[in-house]
Order: structure tokens, then sequence, then C-alpha cells
């Protein structure tokens, strides 16, 4: 059943890889796209339907305002060209999952078209920027969920029967294709990876959808082909589905390389096909054969009126639009004198945009980021919530900040802080007193608990007076133990060597 | 009770008002007389007797409280098949829907409801309104109660038939490329199609999108207007209706008064090659348009010609697409599910078992003109010629307020005479169709008797897009004078089923 692949670098120096990429984002609205029926996920199956989107005799489509707004709004991000006229048209195909039998979709007529992203990777040169090219963008709905029941991996293959769920079909969806993309050679996974990355990005902060691979709501295809040279015409592609994470992304793009390597240098045809990623095993198994493309029978759907965006609308998203999120990473990186990985660091925590605002609000950079990265990324973690539900403000922050700066709290102690706000016991100052945790400032209870641990044990002293210094460690130990911590170690040491009359 | 059934809905409506009569005491009326000849006639394929007589009831009851009810309150009404009616089975002629009763009412059944009108029942029709005869309904043919030897017209023969027969004062039909115009040509009743968006199609199983309309029906044109201006209006629910008001066909109904209007004869329709007999009325009927004051000219739309062709191109097109939808998982007939089958061939079984030849006939048709590399030369193409014969009634329209024509090229024929030849059949929409591909509105009265077989000949009224009241306005006209000739309306010459 395992296919023959060929080394990847031998592959790569053989052939010149083409991409291309397709991304369908399922939209955040509040109500599906042809209906107001909700779109609130994990509902009882096939209570989130009426006769619209369950495709009964006689139902009409009426179309979401805020669906075609956030395809604009896509597509503006993108760089794309908004069409000034366009309409909707029908998918023809029979499935259970379509209750229509057909798909309302769009054409030859996307809302959205000619854009572009531009990514970064890592090469062998250094960060290079390759520009991926956007063919449309364009708007459709989801098809509802068929599951299996009684089979071995619930797939239909020896299931008993099936299930079909409605609730899904309705639900806006904008599809993102991108033109061929060349001249990324050994590149070409990472190039892939970091377009679906970017892409992401771009959407989580447009506020359109959230975005998750994992459930579904950012699903990407992966289309490959080889060819000999750059200047050879373009080989056949497979189009490989399940690709359910950015991981996944970059490793199907390799091994689908590999694969087409193997079957053109042993004479064999590439077969046009759509294959089935599996995460677990590292392969792509062959799905539907799609040597006869499906014939759609596409026509305009009469049902809808043509949708032409009026300009000064389309202008008004325009100049809404957040910043691009790429542009702001590099912008706040230079301002804050990070680098990229640093940057990247915070980015994928979650953290990037608690730590602007923390900054904002007059906390240093670096201690906004080693408390989000840190501490309250692990606090987060443990109560098994988001960075952003942390009961912390970031007023909370600037005061712990201070309290340090003057010496009052060390790092140990801040933490305890932290947690009695996150507990709820108030803000830092009443935290503080009501645990009794600022730091000993008073020498006087430091000289006495050095005094006991020289006491315990007679030999430190010796070894200390003797320049072994490290052995000041455990006495300071004890001090801070004895303290509850409450002690500045720097100058627990300080009166140490003073008492034994070291110097430093 | 005899009386209640013939009166005009505009009287029954008054009686009503008036209290001379109950809303029970009509709607029983007419039930009997659906229990006497409906099964000559075969106009029903339902008959809500316990839903009606409530309705009826509930109507008495809020009357005697002294509520002010809707001016068509109490009169009884047959619906066209194709019309979704929640708890109420809803076939559209087809095996493929037997016994599904939706969980929805269309909109217009709403209004209908709304507005206090009983609905007596679902009336039969053409399988999924693809007919000109009514013998392609999976449940047998309707009988035209002229001669019951003979077709009611179709695709909605059902309510047309209903009225002529007396078992309702009106109904609802739909209109694709003539199906309410055609059936009140040969029944002797009139018949309207509303502009293209005049009324919701939401709930109305669709056959072709973008021809579709629901429609009133009834013996004469006030009644036909009062119940038109119940059902028009804008629906949210349907984005293709227009968000204007309704307009105003009772005052046109009215008037009917045409004094200095224009009115234009289409040449290519104008009854050359139709039966003589048809030919022959339409021409006296023009001069009696010309004797009340109208200005009568010939006017060629020279596209018309090409019309059939694109209109049978684009219907099954379009309603290979509408009609994929019944394929036995959600709703309807379901065959082939014992386990052995996949879905695709349960899909298939169902579709086989539950269709009848003349839709799979359409089905295999459109979906063939839609595949790849023959949407430009079929589809396509006839939807640019559609284009063109819209800008012949642009054209026309400039030169005069409305065109007429025959509605059908001959009376009502034979059942079983046309079944064998599809072509044959389609040719009953030559005159029709033209208005459906350019979305503008008809009406169909009586004009006369055809002298050779006695049968109903109608005459079609064309109005540009919105305005519906000019069909009401010169219909009233023709048909008070057509009265004033005959003496007594044209259906009293209708042959007396049990005795009436």
């Amino acid at each position: 059943m395992s296919e023959a692949v060929m080394p990847f670098d031998e592959a790569i120096s053989k052939f010149d890889p083409v991409l291309g990429l397709e991304v369908h984002v399922e939209l955040g609205t509040k109500t599906k796209m042809f209906c107001g029926c909700s779109t609130e996920f994990g509902a009882e199956p096939n209570t989130q339907v009426c006769p619209v989107c369950l495709g009964l005799p006689g139902a009409l489509p009426a179309l979401n305002e805020i669906g075609v707004e956030s395809a604009i709004r896509i597509g503006l991000a993108l760089n794309c060209q908004i069409a000034t006229w366009c309409r909707f048209a029908r998918k023809n195909y029979f499935y259970p999952d379509m209750p229509k039998n057909f798909q309302t979709s769009q054409y030859d007529e996307p809302i959205c078209f000619d854009g572009y992203l531009d990514v970064e990777v890592e090469t062998d040169e250094g960060r290079q920027t390759f520009r991926i090219e956007i063919e449309r963008a364009h708007m459709e709905e989801d098809t509802g969920k068929n599951s299996h029941v009684g089979g071995a991996t619930g797939r239909i293959h020896g299931a008993d029967y099936s299930l079909v769920d409605y609730n899904r079909a309705g639900i806006p969806l904008i599809e993102i294709v991108t033109k061929p993309i060349t001249g990324t050679g050994k590149y070409a996974p990472e190039v892939a990876k970091a377009y679906v990355a970017a892409l992401r990005d771009i959407l989580r902060n447009l506020g359109v959808s959230d975005v998750k691979m994992e459930q579904g709501s950012l699903r990407c295809d992966v289309n490959l082909s080889l060819r000999e040279t750059p200047e050879s015409p373009l080989g056949t592609r497979s189009e490989t589905k399940n690709v359910n994470s950015l991981r996944s992304v970059e490793r199907a793009v390799r091994y689908e390389v590999t694969r087409h390597a193997a079957r053109i240098t042993a004479g064999e045809r590439v077969v046009q096909e759509t294959r089935h990623w599996h995460e677990d095993t590292g392969v792509t198994t062959s799905g539907r054969s799609k040597e006869q493309a499906e014939d759609y029978r596409y026509f305009p759907e009469p049902d809808l009126l043509p949708i032409a965006p009026d300009p000064a609308w389309v202008e008004k998203l325009r100049s809404e639009l957040p910043e691009n999120p790429a542009i702001r990473r590099a912008r706040l990186a230079e301002a804050w004198g990070i680098s990229d990985f640093d940057m990247q660091t915070l980015v994928n925590s979650g953290a990037l945009d608690l730590v602007e605002e923390s900054i904002a609000a007059g906390v240093d950079a670096s201690a906004a980021r080693k408390w989000w990265t840190g501490e309250l990324a692990r606090l987060a973690n443990e109560q098994e919530i988001e960075l952003s539900e942390l009961k912390i403000s970031h007023q909370d922050l600037v005061d712990i900040e201070a309290l340090i700066s003057s010496g009052s709290l060390n790092d140990k102690l801040a933490r305890q802080v932290i947690e009695g706000v996150l507990a709820g016991e108030g803000k830092v100052a009443e935290v503080v007193a009501g645990r009794g945790l600022a730091v000993v400032s008073d020498d006087g209870p430091l000289l006495a608990a050095i005094d006991e641990a020289l006491a315990a044990d007679p030999s430190i002293a010796e070894k200390i007076q003797s320049g072994k210094l490290q052995a000041a460690g455990a006495v300071v130990g004890a001090v801070m133990k004895a303290t509850r911590g409450q002690a500045d170690a720097a100058r627990v040491r300080e009166l140490l060597f003073e008492r034994l009359g070291v110097t430093e | 009770m005899t009386d209640l059934i013939t009166l005009n809905a505009a009287d029954l409506a008054e009686k009503l008002a008036n209290k001379e009569v109950s809303a029970t005491e009509v709607t029983q009326a007419h039930l009997n007389r659906i229990a006497e000849v409906d099964e000559q006639v075969h106009a029903f394929l339902h008959v809500d007797i316990e839903g009606a007589t409530a309705h009826a009831k509930s109507i008495d009851e809020r009357r005697a409280a002294g509520e002010q009810l809707s001016p068509l309150a109490g009169v009884p009404l047959g619906l066209k098949d194709i019309l979704t009616t929640k708890g109420l089975p809803t076939t559209c002629g087809s095996n493929i829907l037997a016994g599904w009763r939706p969980p929805y009412d269309a909109t217009v059944v709403t209004k209908l409801r709304n507005a206090d009108i009983v609905i007596l029942g679902k009336t039969n029709m053409d399988e999924f309104a693809m007919g000109s005869s009514t013998e392609h309904s999976a449940f047998g043919p309707s009988h035209n109660p002229w001669d019951l030897t003979r077709i009611p017209g179709g695709s909605g023969g059902g309510s047309s038939a209903c009225i002529a027969s007396f078992e309702a004062p009106l109904a609802i039909g739909s209109d694709t490329g003539g199906s309410i115009r055609q059936p009140a040509a040969v029944t002797g009743t009139v018949g309207v199609k509303p502009t293209y968006g005049g009324v919701s199609r939401y709930g109305v199983v669709a056959l072709a999108s973008s021809l579709d309309q629901v429609g009133p029906c009834g013996r004469t044109v006030l009644d036909t207007a009062l119940l038109h201006s119940v059902i028009g209006g804008h629906d949210p629910m349907d984005s293709t209706s227009i968000n204007a008001p309704v307009p105003d066909v009772v005052a046109a109904a009215k008037l009917g008064d045409i004094k200095g209007m224009t009115i234009g004869v289409v040449k290519e329709i104008s009854g050359d090659g139709f039966q003589a007999g048809v030919k022959q009325r339409f021409d006296e009927a023009v001069a009696v348009l010309q004797e009340l004051g109208a200005n009568v000219v010939e006017v060629s739309c020279p596209n018309f010609p090409y019309a059939l062709a694109a209109y049978y191109l684009i219907l099954p097109s379009e309603c290979s697409s509408n009609l994929a939808k019944f394929d036995g998982i959600r709703f309807g007939l379901r065959a082939g599910d014992d386990g052995s089958h996949s879905v695709e061939q349960v899909m298939s079984m169902t579709r086989a078992a539950g269709f009848g030849s003349e839709v799979i006939r359409r089905v295999i048709l459109g979906t063939y003109a839609l595949s790849a590399g023959y949407y430009d030369a079929y589809y396509g193409q006839a939807q640019k010629v559609r284009t063109l014969i819209a800008r012949d009634f642009a054209a026309a329209f400039e030169k005069v307020d409305v065109l007429i024509s025959p509605t059908a090229p001959t009376t009502a024929f034979k059942i079983g005479e046309k079944l064998d030849d599809p072509l044959a059949m389609y040719l009953n929409d030559v005159a029709t169709i033209p208005l459906n591909l350019a979305g503008l509105p008809g009406m169909s009265l009586p004009i006369g008797l055809a002298p050779e077989d006695n049968l109903p000949v109608g005459l079609q009224i064309m109005a540009p897009a919105m305005a519906d009241d000019r069909l009401y306005n010169v219909g009233a006209a023709l048909e008070r004078a057509l009265l004033a000739q005959w003496g007594a309306p044209i259906l009293s010459n209708a042959p007396k089923l049990a005795g009436v």
C-alpha cells in the first residue's frame, strides 16, 4: 500500500515544484449565509436548521450582508480588486451532505480577485520574501456533516449506516485560491506553511473567523505538480485534503514532492486525483480520482440578485482595515529592539496584543514580555484558560514593576503578588499588605538571620573567610528561607561579607 | 345552497360581510359541490374538510364578536399543489412527494390565511408544473368541466377547472410559461400572471426560478383583482421579490375605461396558423376594443418565434438544478434503502421511481444543456435570445399601452390527443411564453366560444413590468362589453354538472 518516494533533496534537485493552495475560511457570522439559522458550534444535530438550509422544496435564499462585508474585507486585506458587479452561481453535484444537491457559490465572477500576500521564509541566504499571487476569493456556503456508524475507522468503509447533520450546512465560507506558486524550489514546503500561517494571521486579525484548523474553521487543500525545469510546461497535479495543521501543510507538500518525483523518474504517469493526508503515518493515499474533472454545470444563481458593492462602502471598509499583522510585528520588533525569533515566540504564545497593551500602560518592554510569556503564560496554561482571561490588569503589572524597581519586591515575591491578584485578594498594594510580602528592607532582621545561619554551621564562616566565596550561597539560602523569601538576596550577601570582614 | 356556489367572489364577500350568509354555510356549500362533482372533474388532489370547516367557524365567531375582517374573509379558494401548506399534503402532482406534509407555509398561503380566505384544498397539476394539460400529473388528469373528455389546460388545470365547475370561486395557480393563462383560456375563466417578483415565490416549489410566478384565478376580472391584491407584495424571504407597492389592480378592475388607449396586436402571435375559431373570436374581440375607444395597431416582435426554443432550454436547465433536491434523503419518497445500495444508488432509484416521464425528459435535457462545452451554445445562447425578446417588448411598449394575442392556439383538446408528441404539447405555450421570458404581467380572459366546437377561447393581454393594473383595466372593459353582448356570463353555457 505504501508508495515509492524519492528522497526530498534528490527530488528537488531534479524537478521544479509548482504549488497551488486553496484555503476555505468558515466565517464567524452569527447566522448562516442564506438564512437566519444560528452558526453556534456544538449544538445537537439538526437543531440549527430551517427550510432554507435544509433545501426543502419551495425555500429560497436571502443573503447575509456581513458575509459579503467579510468577503470584501478579506479581499482588501489580501490586496485584491473588489468586483463592481458579480453574481452567485450554482455548483451542481449530488451528495447527501448538500441539501439542495447544488452549492450556492461563485464561478466566473468572484467578488475578489488578483491580489497577493508576501510571506517570509528562512533560507540558506537568510530571510527571503515570496510574493504569493492570489487568483480569487469568493463566497460560498458550507455543507452538512456526514458521520458513519459501525465501521472500524468511523469512515464509510464497513459502516452499518450513515447520518447527516445539517447544522453546518449554509454556514458562510470564503474560498481563497492562489495562482500557481512558482520559484520556491526546495523551500516549497516552507513557503506553503508560511502562506497558510500568514493568511491565518490576517484572518484572525480581521476578526472574520476564529481560524482554528483543528476545528475546521480554516481548511487547506494542497495542490502540487513537478516539472523538469522552470521553463517546462506544468506537470500533472495532485490535490491533497485533510491537511489539518500548519505542520501538516509543510509535511504534505514535502511528501507529495517525493512521491511525484519517484513516479516520474520511474516512468509512471502522475494521476490527477484527490489524495488524503495522514498526519500519523506522514503519507498521502489516493481518494477520488479526478481524471475526469467533475462537471458542475455552473450557471448564475437565479434566486439571488447580483452584488454591486457601493464603491464608497468598499473604501470605508478599506480605511477601517486593521494594520497588516506582519507589518505590525516588524514595526514593534524594531521599536522594542527584539529579534524576529523573540517576536515569533510572542506571537505563538498569543501574548503580542497583551504585551503591547502593557507597554502602553507603562510597563517596561522586556518586563512585559517576561511576564506575559513566562509566569502568566504558565498560570493560564495551568488554569486552562486564555491569557486574556487572566484576572490581572495592565495597571497591576505597572504597580508590580514599580515595586520591583524600588526594591520592595523581588522576582519571587512578585510571583506571589500575581498569585494573590489572580485569586481576587485585591489590587497589588492590598495583596502586598495582606500577605506581608514586602522585601525586608531593615538590616536588623537580616543580620539576625545571618547570625543564626552562621551559628548553625561554623564551617561556612571558615570557608568564606578562606576565599571560598561560593559557600555564601548556603547562608543566603538559609536567610531566604527564614524570611520566607522576603529578603533581598544581594543585600544579604553584602551584609554577610561585611559581618565576616570579607571583600568580594 | 346552490346559489352560493355560483356567486362571484365579490358578491359572496359582500353577503358575508353583511352577515347575510355565514362562512360556515359558504364553505359547506362548496365542500358539498366538491363531493358532488370532483369525481368527474378531479380538480382536487386533497380536500381539507377539517381545516376549511374549522377556519370558517373561526371566521364566523370573530365576525360575531364584532371583529373587523378582511374584504374576502370567508371566501373559499383552491390552491395549486405547488405551494407548501404546513401539515397539509403537498405533492406538486408527483409520486416523489406523495405523503409529504411540509413543515412551513408558503408566504402566499400565510397571506391567504391572514386574509381569512378559506383554503378548501390542493388542486391538481402537471407534475412539477411541466405540461399544458394536467395529463402529466402522477395522480391522473383533471377534466375540463366544458367537456369531461377534454383537458382543462396545464400545468394548473386543477385550479382553473375547480373555478369553472363552481367548486370554488377563487384559485391560486403558478405560471412559468402559461400555466395560469392557458388553463384559464380553455376553461372560460380569468387567470393572471403578475409581474415577475410581484408575488412571493417563498414556499412555491421551484420549476424554473427565473420564470415562475404565482397568480390569481377567478371567474371575473374583479374577483381576480381582489385576490391579486391579497397575494401581491414584497417578501424579504424571496430575494427576487419587488420592493414596491402592489399596483392598484382593484381600482383598475372597477374602472374598465380604455378610451384613448393604444393596444398592439402582436403580429407574430396574432392567430395566423391557430385554430380558425380562435382566430375568429380574437378578431371580433379586437373590434370590440376599438368600439370601446381604443386605438388598435399591429406591432411586430420579430424575436418571438425564437421564444419557444429559448424557453425550452432555459426551463429544463434551471429545473434540472431545482429538482436535484428530490433525492430521498430528507423528505418524500425513498427507494432502494435496504442496506445493499450506496447513497448514490438510493438517490437514483428514488428519482427513477418517483419522477414521471416528462419530468425525466426535461431534467435530462437540462442537464445536457448545462454540461461542460454546451453552456454557451445552449443556456448561454438562450439567455441572449431572452434579452432580445425583452427588448422586443420594450420597443413595443414605447408605441402601445398593452399588447394582445389569443392566449392559446387551440381550444381544449381531447385527453390523450397530444400525449405522445411532446413538441406538439409544447406548442400550446407559443403565445404565452414570451411574457415569462421578459418577466412581464399577463392576463387571459374569455372572449367567447369557438364556433366549430363550442369550447372557450381566451384573449391574452400583456403589459409592461409593474403595470399589472393595465391588464385589469382593459380586461374589465372587454369583459363588460362582452357580457352585454352575451347577456349572461360565459360559464352559463357550460354543461351542467350535477344540475348546476
